[in-house]
């Protein structure tokens, strides 16, 4: 009972620092009186620019309270927005998926397979989706106006499906010599032994790659909508960046923290579900 | 009744640093249809080898295994293994671990009559009430209970224990072994197992094998086994002859199993005084001299 009442106690502690802190270099609008009797208004503070936490919530509350309102294109409410991303954050995932498993259950299984490639993943692992964008954009310049979209997914497929691979490989190598003995004392076949050996004692594996996987598709996702101009919480944050209004900016930064949050708590669910059953 | 199983000159060697190490060299076996033959030995002496290459999962170097009548080329599940581990998937529970092998091997028969197998040989083993729970839910002995049931739902032709109680505390190990002797009784199934015990050998054995160490590991001497069958720890425990058979097979552990079959004790190196329960495997090696076969032939049964 103490120890929950701490777990709930202690973030809203460091919550707080952290928002007096904010608040501590924010900017102030202040009034200064001209000589000549007009007013004007200016930022003061340790960092002028920077909206205070209640200025935020003020300015910003209105995508929070109407959360899926569409009262224009470009002023939507922030879960609307958010739902865009996740949409294409979705359909990005589940290729990155598709393509990485099978990828990571060659790489375990065979060893020249692995000698073949893995040397190129290593190197294709650590580039930003900066990077990708402009080249999936230009792959499917033949697809016409869809060619950003594909692009898109191209981005955050190839972007994401790096832990899958990389932990089902693991994941595959791992597998106890004893199961493989029972295969092979039992004379099951190449797909029996693969479906009935391999991929259950792979799973927990493949399911950390698969919660990896879905954190970095989101994390792409703003990089990807302010090259490609989608409509989504990348977009509007960026859109909200052009236009000097920076309480949006950090309304997006929190809400696409907070979505990743919840992405991974469902992940790690299952994960745990899954180790749990053996 | 002729040979079952035949091993023939089995050599087992990989390739080392230094050139070839050879762990058993020109291992030879007769067993008979029925037989439950123990192979004992120090730790790392190479009787699991040679159990593995019976298996199948351990290629060999030279030599032969048949098994009734036909030539051993790989695993199959005409050989009913229990590992030292219970080698249990940890994701199907004790019955579809045991179906793994009953759908492999009947697979002609209907589902109703493999699941019937699959409970026959878990009751059997004890865990009528337990056969539906995952093996994480289950105790290290009730584990190698299925390992057991697995294969002999196989109605294998030969069941081969790799130090399959090694892993239990004593209690469990002789619930186990007294639980293998009644299911054997029912089913007498040429058996081969590996063990360090002296007393789990005599108790289950008809014939065991003692293997003199590594490298180069062969037979160094074979001991007859004929308490009556079935048998009960008590009775065999007590029985006249189990105090001399056991210091035979002692005897040999502690002071015979350094040399190669065909040497005899070297007068300059007196026994080492080792407590008996606990040899300790001593890295002798001694220049070996060329084997005659008559030396390594083993009296067949």
């Amino acid at each position: 009972m103490k120890k929950s009442l701490q777990d709930i106690f202690f973030p809203f502690v460091g919550l707080a620092l952290v928002l007096a802190f904010w608040q501590l270099i924010a900017g102030r609008s202040l009034e200064r009186v001209r000589a000549d009797g007009t007013s004007e208004e200016i930022r003061a503070g340790w960092i002028k620019d920077l909206p205070t936490p209640i200025d935020t919530w003020v300015k910003t509350r209105k995508y929070v309270l109407e959360p899926f309102a569409k009262r224009e294109e470009l002023d939507q409410g922030i879960l609307r927005f958010t739902w865009y991303s996740l949409v294409i954050v979705g359909k990005g995932y589940f290729i990155a998926l598709l393509i990485g498993t099978p990828l990571g259950f060659l790489l375990g299984l065979s060893k020249t397979f692995a000698r073949m490639f893995d040397p190129l993943i290593q190197v294709l692992r650590p580039v930003s989706p900066l990077a990708w964008m402009p080249l999936g954009v230009v792959l499917f310049t033949g697809a016409g106006k869809a060619a950003n979209d594909l692009g898109a997914l191209f981005t955050i497929a190839i972007c994401s499906m790096w832990p899958t691979v990389l932990n089902t490989a693991v994941g595959v190598r791992a597998v106890p010599q004893d199961y493989l003995n029972v295969a092979k004392v039992l004379k099951l076949s190449r797909t029996q032994t693969l479906f009935r050996i391999l991929v259950p004692a792979t799973l927990p594996y493949m399911f950390t790659g698969y919660r990896l996987s879905l954190g970095i598709a989101w994390l792409v996702i703003v990089a990807v909508e302010m090259l490609t101009g989608r409509v989504g919480i990348g977009n509007f944050l960026w859109n909200e960046y052009n236009n000097g209004l920076y309480t949006s900016i950090i309304l997006c930064i929190i809400t696409i923290g907070l979505v990743g949050f919840l992405l991974d708590r469902g992940m790690s669910l299952l994960e745990r579900r899954i180790q749990g059953a053996r | 009744m002729s040979d079952y199983v035949e091993l023939s000159n089995l050599t087992k060697g990989f390739p080392g640093s230094t050139g070839p190490v050879i762990i058993v060299r020109d291992f030879n076996l007769h067993i008979q249809r029925g037989e439950f033959v123990t192979l004992i030995g120090h730790s790392g002496c190479g009787k699991s080898t040679v159990l593995s290459m019976l298996a199948g999962l351990c290629p060999v170097t030279s030599g032969a295994i048949v098994l009734a009548g036909r030539e051993l080329t790989g695993p199959g599940p005409d050989r009913g293994v229990v590992f030292q581990s219970p080698s249990l998937l940890p994701w199907l529970t004790a019955f579809k671990n045991v179906m793994l092998g009953v759908d492999q091997v009947f697979f002609t028969a209907p589902r109703s009559e493999r699941a019937r197998i699959a409970e026959y040989y878990l009751s059997v083993v004890g865990l009528a009430d337990a056969m539906h729970k995952r093996p994480s839910e289950l105790s290290q002995g009730m584990r190698q209970r299925v390992g057991i049931a697995r294969a002999f739902a196989l109605s294998p032709k030969m069941l081969l224990l790799d130090e399959p109680f090694g892993m239990l505390d004593s209690l469990t190990r002789f619930e186990l072994q007294q639980v293998l002797v009644n299911l054997w009784s029912r089913n007498a199934v040429t058996a081969l197992m590996v063990t360090h015990d002296v007393d789990e050998a005599l108790f289950l054995s008809d014939r065991i094998v003692m293997m003199t160490n590594g490298p180069e590991a062969g037979v160094g001497d074979i001991l007859d086994v004929t308490f009556s069958r079935p048998r009960e720890r008590r009775a065999v425990i007590e029985h006249s002859d189990y105090q001399r058979l056991r210091d035979h097979l002692i005897d040999f552990l502690e002071t015979r199993a350094h040399l190669r079959p065909n040497q005899t004790p070297a007068p300059h190196r007196p026994p080492p005084s080792a407590p008996a329960s606990r040899p300790v495997n001593r890295p002798v090696v001694r220049p070996r001299e060329p084997l005659t076969a008559d030396v390594l032939a083993v009296t067949p049964g």
